[in-house]
């Protein structure tokens, strides 16, 4: 397992922005772009992450279980996080939600028998005022509607 | 009257030069060129700027507690955590006009003697991280980053670090943890970042909107930006507006203006949606309390409330509620109060970082507990129970967000009760899709 060669070379870029002695300050952002690379964030992806930095394997397994942008699990193609928080639910959040997760026939935590999509519950995004939100990957989707799920998914599907 | 976001609709100001044109890094030449860092911590003092993370700590005083032993890096981290739901004005601020903030850090750097400094944001956020690294390379390449800055001899490096996704992080210690490389877990404190901080060496760590707004006390003077505002609460606030409003969205409003014209005038939140009445709001993000219609719009001597911190803070908690961040969340008659609870109370319980017994446990037995009661199975004695948790986390834990975590559950039943006994009393009506309470004599509009 390895970085393409242009990753190893930001990865020994994102080290030098630390005092020297301190690269374990770098933990986050390999594993942001190790997640990239790998979808999830197996033992092995974690073990390599760990041997890029040289600390040990279970430096980086407490960081991933500690932060929610990793997953510990294998997911689908489009991972689509979902607000669940207070003044998305305001805008008619709940209902949007019910209908994401029919529409995809699974619930949440869950991946499509097709393996195209991942469905997983998340905290405010900090985009409240445009909600209902979900995200996948960088992508910020704003004002949700059950047609604009329908019309979100059928574009992913294709 | 703006200063963070007077140009912020302008096509390319997210460019240097664009940013330029509208009087960009004129206060970076100002601070390096014609000052020196006391003078500029000195303008900052006069500012009266109050911290924009929540707080409301002054930003010129926390300047001036860094320790400066000889020999050793001092560091500014940016706080662009942005997590308290409620809250996206920091979110808006960099995806819209990164320089904004980027020259406020290089002011603030030169003001603290910090020759690298961070800019830590949400890991979700990272569209925005891709944005302000472009902007970062540019201020570099015009000579504003890097070595010898405009030949003055200080030298600054500016990184961004992604977070992972935890709310805690916001927490000053938490983030200088996360930003270590290390599970987000808040540091006893003292001893305070500004003596021991990220690596051990002294730290400041302040908002993004607080750091932004530097450059504008830097160009006009720390005394014109005290005549904005009233009393203790100078200048501009970036209000995240959100929920049943005609026109959510983030404004800068002048500190001071009525907490109705804000919610009710067209320059701002453009009154509740068609057809519908106030019924409560969330003024600072999730963690304040929650106050009626009546108690937003008047303090308990029958005054105007104004959107100020000691306005919003009228009447203490029994009646009053705080600025905090900003995030102003207004509900109408159709909002379940209990059931906002529980998304707060759900949110607070995840994002605990389990290190002090009242707030890891206690989280949990409040989010199951209003749980029950919104899904018809309170109990009778749940309200109280409610109530004598919230109490024990309170001031019980290393970081606030224990208390952060109670506040909105206490507030919610102190103002609400009656929604929380009707649940419990009327689980077979509380449980169908959409139930709300109504107060005998409330109509919905
Ligand atoms: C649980 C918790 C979460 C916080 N989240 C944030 C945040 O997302 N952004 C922020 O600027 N401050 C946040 N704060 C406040 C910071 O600890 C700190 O006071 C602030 O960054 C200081 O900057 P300021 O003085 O410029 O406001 C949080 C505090 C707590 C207790
Ligand atoms: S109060 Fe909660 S979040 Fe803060 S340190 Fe304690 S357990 Fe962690
Ligand atoms: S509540 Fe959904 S983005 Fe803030």
């Amino acid at each position: 397992m390895s970085f393409p060669a242009e990753t190893l070379e930001l990865v020994q870029k994102i080290i030098k922005r630390y005092p020297k002695g301190k690269h374990k300050s770098a933990i986050l952002p390999i594993l942001h772009l190790a997640q990239a690379e790998w979808k999830w964030c197996s033992t092995e992806v974690m073990d390599y992450v760990a041997y890029l930095l040289s600390i040990e394997p279970v430096e980086v397994y407490e960081v991933t279980s500690f932060y929610t942008m990793f997953h510990l699990e294998p997911v689908g193609e489009h991972v689509i996080e979902y607000c669940r928080t207070g003044p998305c639910c305001l805008m008619g959040g709940v209902e949007v939600y019910d209908h994401l997760k029919k529409r995809l026939g699974i619930q949440t935590g869950e991946t499509t028998a097709d393996g195209k999509f991942t469905i997983k519950e998340v905290e405010c995004l900090a985009a409240c005022g445009w909600g209902p939100v979900f995200q996948i990957r960088e992508k910020f989707y704003m004002q949700l509607t059950a047609e604009k799920v329908d019309q979100i998914i059928d574009e992913l599907s294709k | 009257m703006k200063i963070l976001t007077e140009h912020i609709d302008v096509p390319g100001i997210e460019t240097i030069d664009v940013f330029c044109k509208h009087g960009g890094y004129q206060a970076v030449e100002k601070a390096i060129k014609k000052m020196s860092p006391d003078e500029v911590t000195e303008e900052v003092k006069k500012s009266g700027l109050r911290g924009r993370g929540g707080a409301g700590f002054p930003v010129g005083m926390k300047w001036s507690f860094l320790a400066k032993p000889e020999g050793i890096p001092r560091y500014l981290v940016c706080n662009a955590d942005e997590s308290e739901p409620g809250t996206f004005k920091d979110h808006y601020l960099m995806w819209k006009s990164p320089h904004t903030l980027i020259e406020g850090m290089i002011v603030s750097s030169f003001a603290l003697g910090a020759n690298t400094s961070y800019i830590y944001v949400r890991g979700e956020l990272m569209y925005v991280i891709h944005i302000l690294e472009k902007a970062i390379q540019e201020a570099y390449d015009k000579g504003y980053l890097g070595k010898n800055i405009l030949g003055s001899g200080y030298d600054l490096d500016l990184y961004v670090q992604a977070g992972g996704g935890a709310y805690i992080c916001g927490e000053e210690t938490a983030l200088l943890e996360s930003l270590e490389g290390k599970r987000g877990n808040p540091r006893i404190k003292p001893p305070f970042p500004a003596v021991k901080g990220v690596w051990q060496c002294p730290t400041v760590v302040n908002n993004v909107e607080s750091i932004a707004a530097t450059s504008w006390i830097i160009n006009h003077g720390g005394d014109a930006y005290a005549a904005i505002g009233i009393g203790r609460s100078t200048g501009t606030k970036l209000i995240s507006a959100s929920g049943h409003i005609r026109k959510p969205g983030v404004y800068e409003i002048p500190l001071g203006i009525t907490v109705e014209d804000f919610i009710y005038s067209d320059e701002w939140c453009g009154g509740i949606r068609d057809g519908h009445k106030l019924k409560a709001v969330v003024a600072g993000g999730s963690s304040v309390p929650i106050l009626s219609a009546e108690m937003i719009l008047n303090t308990v001597n029958g005054e105007k409330r104004l959107m100020t911190y000691e306005s919003l803070s009228d009447g203490g908690f029994v009646t009053g509620t705080m600025l905090g961040s900003g995030g102003f969340i207004v509900m109408d008659e159709t909002t379940c109060i209990v059931h906002n609870t529980l998304t707060f109370a759900r949110f607070y319980h995840h994002e605990s970082c389990g290190q002090c017994s009242p707030c890891r446990e206690g989280t949990g037995w409040m989010d199951k507990v209003i749980y029950r009661i919104e899904h018809g199975k309170g109990r009778k004695e749940d309200i109280d129970l409610l109530v004598d948790v919230a109490k024990k986390i309170e001031g019980n834990t290393i970081c606030p967000l224990g208390d952060a975590a109670a506040w909105p559950v206490a507030a919610a039943i102190r103002h609400f009760r009656d929604e929380f006994e009707w649940h419990i009393e009327h689980p077979e009506l509380a449980i169908q899709p959409g139930a709300v309470y109504m107060r005998p004599g409330a109509s919905w509009a």
